[in-house]
Formats: structure tokens, sequence, C-alpha cells
């Protein structure tokens, strides 16, 4: 049997450890190199952790992620420059998903931007979390495009938690009853034993949750109480990437690339009208142009009949003809079969069109399929 | 019978001319949960070493190997249905296939359980 990587190690450097590197041992993970740190992949294993979450609450540490904040004299402009998204229009304690581009419209990253309130992050102006693979090179690009009056800090020393699930609220109101007032894509200041947490209600498994930005020092501490309580399980990053296909959701580096664009992605939500009126951001012509012509392919859902997984990297065709890629690909848990996410050429993406595979020489049948794949379960307002 | 073990983590019971191959409950503990088993066909010749099978974790795709060169006489259509077998008993319910043995003579590098454990523990 040939020993398969379970995750990319990243570039040659040697691997770094996040805070809670102890405490994830300590608990049985199997630890591998993933963007550059030591990180859990599984405890008890990626199935049971899966349902876990869909039924319970699991503590994802996602302490790799770059945390970034943000202030001085013309912020909102500034970020109106390298993002596509409203900034001027973002409200304190407000939370969007958005991404970098480059000049030619291609996706640098995918990312979350907020504004802080209540003093939070030392009183700046704007708080983001881009992806750990990506973070060094983002904070080149971003200083890059910066006015000199905009400082731009990344905080190495917080650390970050998802909390997620259905009982992801019952759990966190258990430490911090006030958490219980947020909905989906707010965030708030609070405070537990005395330890600053920034909270946004927002995650990357298409269920109700949190992440809670702490600073390093803190985290087993938080880890150790979540876990504590009798919904909450720790979950590895196997369990996190079969979550968020299921969700729907791409994965930067996979399904998200400098070589797409935001509206093939499906993720124009994330530029507002006035945005795509006005422009003045980096990568706009692109958008315009594909928003008026259509992109050239799509990043969409692929049902997959059978039992056998179709993953990154396998063809799609119609006949003899190439239409796509997989770009995420496996097993979903919570749907009982295989399921895929892929980028198909614009006039074979429409729900519902038959398509074909190419696994090991083997041809099978998927279809083109809304996401997500499993209903998201976000709390918004009733 | 006798059961021997390579280095590649496969099993290989031998009865007569018949040797049946699976993986051991080590690797199926380093794959984690299995949700998909591709198996050769009947009639199926490969040499020592060959890609006989595919096993799919949740994860990632990984080969099983021929351990031994022979012809294929049966393949466990259980784990069609129920790929998870390898999980609960890989190293008896959950065979791959049977191999009609080509050269006896390949046997003799393999590992018997004692030394198997031995290398297991040395990882």
């Amino acid at each position: 049997m040939s020993g398969t990587q379970d995750a990319t190690h990243f570039e040659d450097l040697p691997l770094e450890a996040l805070p809670l590197d102890a405490w994830h041992r300590a608990r049985g993970a199997r630890m591998v190199g993933f963007a550059g740190y030591h990180m859990p992949i599984q405890y008890e294993g990626i199935m049971a952790e899966h349902s876990w979450t869909r039924e319970h609450a699991g503590l994802f540490d996602v302490s790799h992620m770059g945390q970034l904040t943000f202030s001085g004299e013309g912020v909102d402009e500034a970020l109106e420059t390298l993002l596509p998204s409203d900034i001027k229009g973002l409200k304190p304690f407000r939370q969007r998903y958005s991404m970098l581009l480059d000049h030619e419209g291609g996706i640098l990253d995918d990312l979350m931007v907020s504004r802080p309130g209540d003093g939070a992050f030392e009183g700046a102006a704007i708080y983001m979390v881009v992806n750990g693979a990506t973070k060094y090179d983002d904070i080149g690009w971003i200083i890059e495009h910066l006015p000199d009056a905009v400082v731009m800090n990344h905080m190495a020393d917080q650390a970050l938690l998802a909390l997620q699930g259905p009982q992801a609220g019952e759990a966190l109101a258990a430490l911090i009853p006030q958490t219980a007032d947020l909905l989906f894509m707010q965030s708030g200041l609070f405070t537990w034993r005395g330890v600053p947490l920034w909270i946004s209600r927002s995650g990357y498994t298409g269920e109700d949750g949190f992440e809670i930005s702490i600073p390093a020092d803190d985290a087993t501490l938080l880890a150790d109480a979540l876990c504590a309580l009798p919904q909450v399980k720790p979950i590895g990053l196997g369990a996190r990437d079969s979550l968020r296909l299921e969700a729907g959701l791409p994965l930067y580096g996979h399904d998200l690339s400098p070589a797409v664009s935001t509206i093939g992605a499906d993720l124009g939500f994330a530029i507002q009208k006035r945005r795509r009126e006005e422009g003045g951001f980096i990568g706009h012509a692109r958008v315009m142009k594909e928003l008026a012509d259509g992109p050239g392919s799509k990043r969409v859902g692929l049902k997959i009949e059978g039992r056998l997984p179709a993953r990154e990297g396998a063809t799609i065709h119609i006949g003899a003809t190439q239409v796509g890629e997989v770009t995420s690909g496996g097993f979903a848990p919570s749907v009982g079969a295989p399921i895929a996410m892929g980028w198909v050429s614009l006039p074979h993406s429409a729900e519902g069109t038959a398509l074909e595979i190419e696994v090991r020489g083997k041809r099978i049948a998927a279809e083109v399929a809304p996401m997500p794949f499993v209903p998201h379960r976000y709390r918004r307002k009733a | 019978m006798s059961r021997y073990f390579t280095e590649e983590h496969e099993w290989i019971d031998v009865e007569g001319e018949i040797a049946t191959v699976g993986i051991t409950d080590y690797a199926q503990e380093q794959l984690g949960d299995i949700v998909f088993v591709e198996l050769p066909a009947e009639g199926t010749t490969f040499d020592k070493g060959d890609d006989a099978a595919v096993v799919e974790s949740v994860k990632a795709a990984s080969d099983v190997y021929a351990p031994i060169s022979g012809e294929v006489v049966e393949s466990n259509g259980a784990l069609e249905d129920e790929p998870a077998l390898v999980n609960s008993d890989a190293e008896e319910d959950g065979w791959f296939f049977k191999l009609r043995i080509a050269d006896t003579s390949e046997l003799e590098g393999l590992m018997n359980e004692a030394a198997y454990k031995k290398f297991v523990a040395s990882l």
C-alpha cells in the first residue's frame, strides 16, 4: 500500500507549531503539515468528526489563518482599491466576505473583512482574516498597494478558533451568555475570564457557529473550557474540508486561484452594486466584462453517480471533449455519496447538465448540481 | 496456512497455490474511514509490485500493490457494498483479492507476523 500524503507541505520551510500544538497532541490528533504549520488532520476519525459537527458542535483550530488589522487616515478608501467589496458602507460589528484580485481580475485570496467596535484590536478601523497558505503573499500585495498613511498590522500573537454546529450557540452561551444575541455575519467584543475575545457569528461548515479571535497565550484555556462542555469536541482539518465541500464553499488554492475570476467563481455577491458601477478597485475591468459577456467557465457543484469519489485534478468531459476539471472532491458523509466541485466551460455549466468525469481511465457519470449540497443553517434574523 | 507481511502494509495468507491479500490493521488505521475499494477483475494477471487495487478514504486515494505475481481468481465482493469492512476487520473479512501464485520464491523475502510487528513499531 502506498502512503498518500494527507495534506500538501508548504514549500520546504520547517513547519511551525501553532499555539494549541501540545493541546492537539494531548487529545490524540494526527498532525500533518499544512500552510507551513503542524496541524491536526483528525482526532477520532473524519467521518465521526464530520457527523459530530453536523449534529452537535465542533471546535476547529484555525490559528494558521492570517489576522490583520488596518488603521490610519483614509483606510476605507485604501481598502476599496484593494477589495471589490463595499467597505465604506460596512457598519461597526459587521462582517463581509471579500477577496483580493490581481490586475487581471484573478483571485489572489478570499477573506473576511469586518469593522471592529468598542475599541477592539486597539481601536483599529478594519479587521481582516485571510487564508493561512497565502497570508505572506497577501501581506506583500497589500503593503505594495497601501498608501503610507494606512498602517497594516499582522497579529501573529492572536489565535483563531472556530466553534461550528447546531449546538454551537448554546455551547458558547454557556461560557459567554451575551453571544446569544449575535446573528450571522455580526461580530462583537466580549470578555471571558478577563480575556478580550473578538467573536463573529460565521464559519466554514454551513452550520451556525462562531469564529473567535483570542490572544495566543489564552487559547488553551478557552479550548479546554469549550471542550469540557458536553456539546463540543475538537475537529480536525479533514472534516473541515468535507464540511465546507458539502456547504458549497470554495477552498482557496483548489477551487479558487489567480487563474479564475470572481464572476466565474459565482462569488459576485461579494461585489456590491455601488462597487460594480463605480469601480475603482483592482480587477474591476474583468468583473464588468464578465458581468456583460459571461465568464469563460464557471465553478459548479457536481453530483456523482455510484460510490467512486472523483478528486481534484480529475478531468470533466462531454463525449470526446474535455469541458472542465474537478477542483475539490471526495466522499460527503452527510450526503452519503461522493460529491465534487469543479470548473466547467459556460455552455455546459447549467444545473442538470450530464457530464462524465475520468477517474483512473474510467468514465463516471456526473451532473451539474445546485450548491450547497447540504442546506446552510446560519442564524439569521427571524 | 501461513501469513506473510510486506513493508507496504499488506498481508498475504498462503494456502496451497492460492494467496489471499489484504491490508493490515495498521494500514486501515492510517488511512482512516474507507469509502470505496476498487478491486481487480478475475483473470487479471499481475507482476509483483503492480498496482492491483485502489482504496479510497474520505481524504485520499491509495494504491494497493500486488505483493507477489499471480492471476486474480477472486475479489472480495463484500467490499463493494461495505467498504468500511476494511476498517472494522482489515485482516480477516476485509480481504481484497485472491491470487493464483505464479512464483512461490517471491514469498521468501516477506516478513512473518513477529517481524512485521517489529517493523511497525520502528515507524
